[in-house]
């Protein structure tokens, strides 16, 4: 892992009215990470996730991506940013009018050049990567359940193999067999493709497991970034209640 | 990267050369996503021709390689899951792990069901529109049925009914729709006054254009506009508000918090719509003859005195009662239509825009049924 940021947050302010759930809030993502967000409810982990997609102004403050601001972009270099990475929403968000495999299959015919049949067979290989059965394929979103939803989500945020992928709350939902599964997974990407995953969770396992740093907001900035060992010692009463739980302290000596 | 084609050429390549008795496969530079496209065809003709046992990959020549690049060298080894170690050959950072990977990954999926077609599958639509129509009459009749009981209930008990709801739905379904409704109203009885003008002039009895507008707003068009009107407005409203709050659970929330949903959602708005559909044809009445009497006064010179003094004295009160009659009932239609409608949305949002469809073409169907009916009714009593 490179200590070269792929993604830095400077300055954020994010607000809602004259509700502000961000206020100078800094945060950088180094490139081949798997970087952590917790928080608790509320502390508007989405809304920076959503603002670094561009999905929300920044109401304040600037984002760089590979060290360009992403407000000057063009349009062009924007679309070609979108190409590399890969997002899974916390509903999932499936094409509600698409087969599994024609939701998986839909980034690769908007962006790619290859034959149909081609198109089909990556995508059952995602599909088989995110750990559904085959007879997934031809269902429709409608008739899945939530925990299958999150996984053609994930295929889905992986069909055009991106070099960034963001997760937000990825094992919600999940039961611990196929979120210990998923964790696997997200290592193996990350060693053979040199992935960087943004994750938001609150899933202590997780975050134990394949995060390499974590990011907490609390008060609207992120109060510290650190690999998990450092951030149990950290002192701060929303971390040390996060951690010290008997969730936190249950993950730790496992 | 839109790359222009010239610089894909040198990102990535292949090729092919037999040796020892083996066919040996080189991929060069970056197999990712973008590139592999072009390469489909001749490695699906390798695997087709030669066998698949002698097909060697040589990765040494790789640069960047992703999961649907390994997968496209993987599959070109054959089918299977175990990967020997001869197979893969040269030195690549994750090449062969990546290889083995997605080998273990795929996993071949049911290809997608094509609809029928032909002549059989034509007359199979045909008969299942027909049944799903049969069968959806009969279940809008079950849900009429259940509004009936549960406003008999009400009755008993009238306590229970939801004022403030109610109240809400009369005023966005009935209040708010007051101005397009007379708008609307206003220039159906001057074009019905353009008409007769122009018909009855040629027979020289232009004055009977009091009596054409008279007619036909007060018995037909004042309520029809309206309820046309209801249907597009508020039934597709109501279609679509329940059906997201059935696709968001929220009435399995209702029944088993032990609340109705009949009593809470249908019923307040079928109410709303009975009381608002006669007041509100009473208003596209008023502006449809408003509407005649404008045209008349600008086109035949029949003066306003004129035209009301012509209109009391012989168009009947029966004529409005025949039309302000009918809104009630078209009222409940509307309002029943639309609350069964939204009550059959599914878990997805694809099948909320059908019902809102189905919801006001029902409507405005079972309207103008209706109103035939009524018209036959209303012939055979003479009125």
């Amino acid at each position: 892992m490179s200590a070269e940021p792929i993604i830095e947050v400077k300055g954020l302010r994010s607000q809602f009215g004259t509700h502000v759930v961000h206020e100078d809030l800094d945060m950088t993502v180094r490139r081949g990470e798997v970087h952590g967000i917790v928080g608790g409810s509320g502390s508007g982990k989405s809304v920076l996730v959503n603002t670094i997609l561009g999905l929300r102004k920044p109401d304040a403050g600037e984002i760089y991506f590979d060290g360009q601001a992403m407000s000057e972009m063009s349009a062009r270099d924007r679309a070609v940013l979108e190409r590399r990475w890969g997002v899974l929403f916390q509903g999932s968000a499936l094409f509600s009018s698409l087969s599994v495999r024609e939701n998986i299959m839909a980034p690769l015919r908007e962006h790619i050049d290859m034959p149909v049949s081609l198109m089909a067979e990556i995508a059952d290989l995602k599909l088989g990567m995110s750990g559904l059965g085959p007879e997934a394929a031809t269902k429709m979103p409608s008739e899945l359940s939530g925990g299958m939803k999150k996984r053609v989500g994930i295929a889905r945020a992986l069909a055009l193999d991106p070099d960034v992928l963001f997760l937000d709350e990825p094992t919600a939902g999940l039961d611990p067999v196929g979120a210990s599964k998923f964790d696997e997974m997200i290592n193996e990407l990350r060693e053979t493709l040199g992935l960087t995953v943004i994750m938001i969770t609150h899933d202590v396992d997780s975050l134990y497991a394949i995060c390499d740093r974590i990011s907490v907001i609390a008060e609207k900035k992120v109060i510290v970034t650190a690999p998990i060992e450092e951030l149990v010692e950290f002192d701060h009463p929303w971390v040390q209640d996060y951690f010290a739980g008997p969730r936190g302290r249950a993950a730790r000596s496992g | 990267m839109a790359r222009h084609a010239q610089e894909q050429e040198e990102l990535a390549g292949l090729s092919i050369e037999a040796e020892d008795g083996l066919c040996v496969v080189r991929p060069r530079g970056d197999w990712t996503v973008e590139q592999i496209g072009r390469f489909d065809r001749p490695l699906r003709k390798l695997a087709r021709d030669e066998d698949a046992a002698s097909i060697v990959i040589d990765v040494s020549a790789l640069d960047r390689l992703d999961t649907a690049g390994a997968y496209l060298l993987g599959r070109t080894l054959g089918p299977g899951r175990e990967l020997e170690e001869s197979r893969v050959r040269g030195e690549h950072r994750t090449a062969r792990r990546l290889i083995e990977e997605t080998r273990e990954a795929f996993q071949d999926c049911p290809s997608t069901h094509e609809a029928r077609r032909g002549p059989v599958a034509v007359f199979a639509s045909i008969g299942q529109a027909l049944e799903s129509f049969v069968l959806d009459a009969v279940d809008t009749f079950d849900f009429f049925g259940r509004t009936v009981a549960t406003a008999g209930r009400t009755l008993v008990q009238p306590w229970r009914l939801r004022w403030t709801a109610t109240v809400s739905v009369m005023e966005t379904a009935g209040v708010n729709a007051l101005p397009i409704v007379a708008v609307l109203a206003f220039f159906i009885g001057a074009v019905v006054a353009y008409m007769g003008a122009d018909l009855l002039q040629t027979f020289g009895v232009s004055v009977f254009t009091v009596e054409l507008v008279g007619v036909a707003v007060l018995r037909e068009f004042g309520v029809l506009i309206t309820a046309i009107m209801l249907a597009g407005r508020s039934d597709s409203a109501f279609t679509a508000s329940i059906g997201s709050m059935k696709m968001q659970q929220e009435i399995d929330a209702m029944r088993v918090l032990g609340l109705d949903p009949f009593e809470v959602l249908v019923l307040p708005r079928v109410i709303a719509c009975v009381l608002m559909a006669p007041l509100l044809t009473f208003a596209a009445m008023l502006s449809g003859l408003f509407g005649g009497m404008v045209v008349s006064w600008g086109v035949l010179d029949i003066s306003p005195n004129f035209f009301i003094d012509r209109l009391q004295s012989s168009i009947s009160w029966e004529h409005f009662f025949v039309g302000i009659s009918k809104a009630p009932v078209f009222g409940m239609i509307i309002a029943v239509i639309g609350c069964h409608q939204g009550m059959k949305v599914g878990g997805d949002v694809e099948s909320l825009g059908e019902r809102t469809t189905a919801s006001v073409v029902h409507a405005i169907f079972a309207v103008i049924v209706v109103d035939a009916l009524f018209a036959m009714l209303y012939l055979e009593l003479g009125i």
